[in-house]
């Protein structure tokens, strides 16, 4: 048995710094106005303490603005929700610096840039942001990261019969770091998923297939172009079909050998429900 | 969907301690550990670590070579102890490889590797040739050395959550299988010393100039170690120790301090216990976080005299390891594996003189006695807490 129990989208939000929030992003993918020729600055974390908030990460920033917009998006209050967090990278700019430093003055490390420096930093700021206790984890897989962590995020909401948070973000790769990672500009999604049931307006039907060559649903959108050269592009096709009402199936890449099959649909009767 | 406990039908260990199981199984019976003066990087802090000799000569197989550095020749002296490669082969014959999922924890991957990198650019700023290889300078390292060194094709995550990352892989991976997602899972977890955690751990003054004294009074701090260790989990086997829970949660509190009543902590106990279906009484052995910092071994002492009977033995064995971080919850989870299996409860090496935070239940000497339930706690930054519950074989 390869398939997951359907799940439920309640919430859905995204940034990057061309398209700075889902309402945007979505009316850019179906064509309803032109891409924008300007970038943004990153949001604020508003769940931070002002002191916090300027000197946050990007990571974090970026992490924390799709985390409280998929939350609201949903409904639900953000204290009660597990979650799940996938990087790419992680914070490529904190490991620029780390590396740096440790090339030339080692014990002048600075004690917050080690401790932001983890994988788990972002949802370790989201957890006390929140003042959420419900587990959450940090991971990563490389090209496939999006779908393992909409994955983990799937099979928790199956197995713990509740809803989860599930939150993918990668910045732009600095110093001689950016030679071997490649990624530019800050990307961010994040979407609420819960177990389906007859009052679920989108659903997603998830199965994990075998392959001998991957072979992955496109990006087709004008909002491809302004992505494309993040570490979390693969994710985009999954939210240009998100941003239509007809049923579609996305194949994500999960592994070496392994995709992620995501079979979206709709009951019409519910669309005034859609996040 | 409901959790049923897991078979764990092969596991394996590598850290300062040891090489392999027998090799550890007789540094914890004959209390020998494994700490040594720091001798690490080109300008060595005056600490202690838990080094894994000869890893600067260890070579991974030509089709590996792409994977290879620090981190990735430590995991595969891992892999290649205990009969793990054989043990995951066979289950591969019997499931499919595309049936067993790769779930490996990890706090700093293969940075080493980067920060190497970083000392010796060329002239235009970019990596030494020798090192242009993207996939060691991602988190995914591990995860995907792993698979590839096993020729799994199923899913392959990496999770970094800092200090409970290999804790958290037996979560991740029971749920896998609970699914339908898989038949079999290869859990562990990877870490090895580097700049960034010697240095790191140094500016927020948590590393100890001398050998890490875990519950002690007069500790001063954190021993860094390196360390692998696997375990293949399986649903439908007939022999192996169990994986009978786990709980997981979040402090909430502090980016690099635990909640001071250990909030999380005692929510991921009573979450393991409970998935487990046991009460603290039927808890005959605990392996602690214990890293002998201030705060982790007070807040821990505390946690563990209110919940748990003067009858529990519970014990740090960093004193043996150090603290290996990220692969911290494998390998303590392997020492919980081998008390069960053999009776040898370690106590908590370098513990003289107990915090006044330490109820009766944590032990300093050795004891040769049956165990049925083993608990292996995993605290890191960020506040993320795990706690694994094992049982015997014969339970």
């Amino acid at each position: 048995m390869n398939r997951l129990p359907d799940v439920a989208v309640d919430g859905i939000a995204f940034w990057s710094s061309r398209l700075p929030g889902w309402d945007i992003a979505r009316a850019v993918i179906r064509g309803e106005q032109p891409p924008p020729t300007t970038s943004n600055p990153r949001p604020a974390p508003a769940l931070l303490a002002p002191t916090e908030r300027r000197r946050a990460p990007d990571t974090v920033a970026i992490a924390l603005e799709v985390a409280s917009r998929a939350c609201e998006s949903a409904g639900v209050a953000p204290a009660e929700l597990p979650s799940v967090f996938a990087s790419t990278h992680g914070d490529l700019a904190i490991s620029d610096h780390m590396c740096a430093t440790l090339a030339t003055s080692p014990t002048l490390i600075s004690p917050i840039k080690f401790h932001n420096s983890v994988h788990n930093a972002a949802a370790g700021y989201w957890s006390i942001g929140t003042g959420s206790v419900a587990p959450y984890t940090a991971i990563s897989a490389f090209e496939h990261t999006f779908g393992a962590g909409l994955l983990e995020a799937a099979v928790q909401a199956a197995c713990a019969q509740q809803p989860v948070l599930y939150v993918a973000f990668d910045i732009e790769a600095k110093g001689a770091l950016a030679t071997v990672a490649q990624s530019r500009g800050l990307f961010a999604v994040a979407l609420v998923l819960s177990p389906a049931d007859g009052r679920s307006a989108r659903r997603m039907a998830m199965q994990m297939r075998s392959v001998d060559a991957v072979s992955l649903t496109p990006s087709r959108s004008p909002a491809a172009a302004l992505v494309a050269d993040n570490a979390l592009a693969p994710c985009l096709p999954l939210f240009e079909a998100l941003a239509q009402t007809n049923d579609a199936t996305v194949d994500l890449s999960l592994g070496h050998k392994v995709i992620l099959s995501v079979a979206l649909s709709l009951r019409e009767s519910l669309i005034q429900r859609l996040p | 969907m409901r959790f049923q406990p897991l078979r764990i039908t092969a596991f394996t260990v590598c850290s300062a301690a040891g090489d392999g199981r027998e090799a550890t199984l007789q540094s914890l019976r004959t209390r020998r550990g494994g700490l040594t003066p720091n001798d690490f990087s080109a300008t060595p802090l005056p600490t202690w670590i838990g080094r894994v000799p000869g890893l600067e000569s260890d070579a991974l197989p030509a089709h590996l070579s792409d994977w290879d550095c620090r981190n990735n020749r430590l995991a595969w002296r891992g892999l290649c102890s205990d009969g793990f490669l054989d043990a995951v082969a066979a289950a591969s014959a019997r499931y499919g490889a595309k049936r067993i999922a790769v779930v490996i924890g990890t706090s700093t991957s293969s940075i080493g590797a980067s920060e190497d990198a970083y000392t010796r650019l060329d002239p235009d700023g970019r990596y030494p040739a020798d090192l242009r290889r993207s996939i060691i300078h991602t988190p995914h390292s591990p995860g995907d050395f792993v698979q590839q060194a096993l020729q799994l094709d199923n899913t392959s995550v990496t999770v970094a959550t800092a200090c409970s990352s290999s804790a958290k892989v037996f979560a991740q991976a029971e749920r896998l299988i609970r699914c339908g997602l898989a038949d079999a899972a290869v859990v562990g977890g990877v870490d090895t010393l580097c700049g960034s955690v010697l240095f790191g751990f140094n500016s927020l003054e948590l590393v100890s100039p001398g050998r890490c004294q875990p519950f002690d009074v007069a500790r001063r701090g954190i021993n860094l170690g390196e360390a692998a260790g696997f375990a293949l989990l399986e649903r439908e086997a007939a022999r192996g120790s169990w994986l009978l829970g786990y709980g997981e949660s979040n402090d909430a509190y502090h980016m690099s301090s635990p909640h001071p009543e250990g909030r999380g902590a005692r929510l991921a106990v009573q979450e393991a216990l409970r998935r487990a279906e046991i009460s603290a009484a039927d808890v005959d052995y605990i392996n602690l976080h214990g890293t002998a910092s201030h705060k982790n071994d007070e807040v821990e002492a505390r946690v563990v005299a209110d919940t748990f009977p003067e009858s529990t033995f519970a014990s740090s064995t960093k004193g043996w390891t150090g603290h290996t971080l990220g692969a911290a919850g494998i390998v303590e989870a392997a020492i919980s594996l081998l008390a069960l299996e053999y009776g040898v409860l370690p106590g908590t090496l370098n513990l003289d003189t107990p915090d006044p935070a330490c109820g009766p239940q944590i032990r300093q000497q050795n004891e040769q006695r049956s165990a049925r339930r083993a608990l292996s706690f995993s605290f890191g930054f960020g506040g993320s807490n795990c706690v694994l519950a094992f049982g015997r074989s014969d339970l």
